[in-house]
């Protein structure tokens, strides 16, 4: 029997010749990253791991570790500036060089500076300190969110434990419509499979519109496989991967792919030809409807960021929309990663979000999850790029949150309600 | 022996996500002390103060999905949670619990959620995968811990865990 790409990564990581779903694997990993949250995290499990005696004087490999600053940048209050110069202190004191500050240079979303860093190559396997780790699946690499114990075990010893996951195959065919993004697509299969539908499975994206998709959108569809429960979100490497790599690495790697007659746990079809714009109500990524039948549902707030919803394409897509015309309700653009950021400045889309009256912030995890930088009020319902939507998951817990792709949100920021945006694509 | 006993907390709802368990603006927060304070509080301000040193908890499917907070089981574990009873846990929630060695996720059957009410006590049998509801005298079956994750159990987590 023939492996998947999932299972021929972690067969090769743990140096065996084949694995199966449900074998239990020690993996060699080769990247890990954490944030200023799992960082102090990761930190706080060393310092009660020395009180037990273990020698931290070095870790691992500090060159395949980097760091960024995202959750709370900027400093949202004296906590999370400390937690900041805790990282600093630490990254120095084991020589970790990528570490990715906010204010000076290139910073960002963690995902989003997986991929636009180059930081992550086809046929690895990364850890990170972070759910969405799985987004960077989308790179042909087996993607993994780890908390704080098993990241400091990884950092100590450069392998850890996993289960070898089944598959579920996403075969996703047809002509894509310019007013569907990879968002609809994904919460179209969220919606039929549950936040549950893949725990403790790989999703694996494949078919002729996931060929055709460019790799900003399939980091997309990688992103939230994680609010499937997903173990991983993958897609196998083509020349899309190796062209978007070219200008960002010059490290080498050594593509993986699955085999043919590799066995699949489900597959599911869909023809995404006829889709319509889809969108998740509160309070879960998996109560979609399409949109139409929301038409004119009032909204408070339009937010657009995250790693996600929030890289250059995204933001293409929401300028075409913006340009020229006013916001009806308060709209906040927040560009993934500051490379993207000025990206948008020299694209000219910074200006289109201004002159339509939207507010342009740092880039920062902040309002996604409801810690600081716009967090919505009881009872204010906002429209957003983001990826979750549980109670209280962007401000009060009585507040309301509608996932939507770009240009959906985009749409709603004209119109102060629920829109189709091929109403304002014309 | 192997046996947990302890009073039971019942919150018959599918996907708690980590997100009500411990909610964003906490996560700057690395004191596992004042994180127990504010465990579950998206769902019910009050479980802290309800909950004694041992007491376990009976949930819907899915527990823990979301994010890959650590601050979830600390919290949870510092409040004084030593087992989580579910017919399923999220991925990195039962890594998370069990890897750092802060409570057994423990899956059970879904129809056993009606045979459990608030506040019974229950009596937890590792090493014959049963329990049994002393407030009613009735006894469930517990799926098994796959092997590796006994053997981290056993070891008091993944730190001490000899491969």
């Amino acid at each position: 029997m023939g492996m998947t790409i999932t299972e021929k990564i972690l067969a090769k990581a743990s140096n065996k010749n084949t694995v199966t779903p449900d074998d239990v694997v020690i993996a060699n990993i080769d990247k890990v990253m954490v944030h200023d949250v799992s960082g102090p995290g990761v930190i706080k499990v060393f310092s009660e791991w020395e009180k037990k005696g273990i020698n931290l004087d070095h870790i691992w490999n500090p060159d395949r570790v980097w760091v960024s600053e995202d959750h709370f940048v900027p400093a949202s209050d004296r906590i999370s500036a400390n937690n900041i110069t805790l990282l600093t202190n630490w990254t120095k004191k084991y020589n970790i060089k990528k570490h990715f500050k906010y204010g000076l240079g290139q910073y960002g979303i963690c995902h989003t500076l997986s991929h636009e860093e180059g930081l992550v190559l086809p046929g690895e396997i990364y850890v990170g300190g972070d759910s969405h780790t799985n987004t960077t699946g989308a790179m042909g690499s087996l993607a993994v969110g780890l908390g704080h114990t098993d990241i400091a075990y990884v950092l100590m010893n450069g392998k850890i434990w996993f289960k070898v996951p089944e598959t579920i195959l996403f075969q996703i065919n047809g002509h894509k419509p310019d007013y569907i993004m990879a968002k609809d697509i994904i919460l179209k299969i969220i919606g039929d499979i549950g936040t549950d539908g893949a725990n403790y499975k790989a999703m694996q994206f494949a078919g002729d519109t996931v060929d055709k998709l460019s790799m900003e959108e399939r980091l997309t569809l990688t992103n939230m496989s994680t609010e499937a429960g997903a173990k991983n979100g993958i897609i196998e490497p083509d020349e899309v991967t190796f062209e978007y790599l070219k200008t960002r690495t010059y490290e080498e790697f050594i593509p993986v792919k699955g085999d043919l007659n590799a066995s699949y746990s489900d597959t599911f079809t869909y023809d995404i030809e006829n889709l319509d714009p889809v969108i998740a109500k509160p309070f879960s990524p998996e109560n979609i409807c399409s949109v139409g039948d929301l038409e004119g549902r009032a909204i408070d707030k339009a937010y657009i960021g995250s790693c996600t919803g929030a890289k250059l394409e995204d933001l293409r897509m929401v300028a075409k929309i913006l340009k020229g015309k006013h916001v009806k309700i308060r709209t906040e653009v927040l560009p993934a990663a500051q490379s993207i950021y000025f990206k948008a400045i020299k694209e000219g889309l910074v200006s289109i979000f201004l002159e339509a009256g939207a507010v342009v912030g740092p880039p920062t995890c902040g309002a996604c999850c409801g810690a600081h930088m716009g967090v919505l009020a009881k009872d204010e319902i906002c429209i957003s790029t983001t990826n979750r939507n549980f109670p209280g998951r962007m401000g009060d817990v009585e507040s309301q949150t509608y996932l939507a792709s770009p240009l959906v949100v985009a749409a709603a920021a004209i119109t102060g309600k629920i829109t189709d945006p091929r109403n304002e694509m014309l | 022996m192997n046996i947990l006993r302890g009073k039971v907390h019942k919150y018959n709802k599918d996907n708690i996500d980590t997100d009500v368990i411990i909610p964003g603006p906490y996560l700057k927060i690395h004191d596992h002390k004042e994180l127990g304070k504010h465990a579950m509080e998206g769902l019910d301000p009050n479980f802290s103060q309800k909950i004694d040193e041992g007491d376990f908890l009976l949930t819907g499917k899915n527990f823990g999905c979301g994010s890959s907070r650590e601050h979830a089981p600390i919290a949870l574990h510092e409040v004084g949670i030593r087992a989580i009873l579910s017919p399923s846990f999220a991925r990195i929630f039962y890594r998370n619990a069990v890897d750092g060695g802060y409570l057994l996720p423990i899956e059970i059957d879904s129809a056993v959620i009606n045979k459990i009410s608030d506040n019974d006590e229950l009596e937890i049998d590792l090493d014959n995968n049963r329990i049994v509801n002393l407030t009613s005298s009735e006894g469930f079956k517990i799926k098994p811990f796959p092997e590796i994750i006994s053997k981290i159990v056993k070891a008091g987590g993944l730190l001490y865990f000899k491969e």
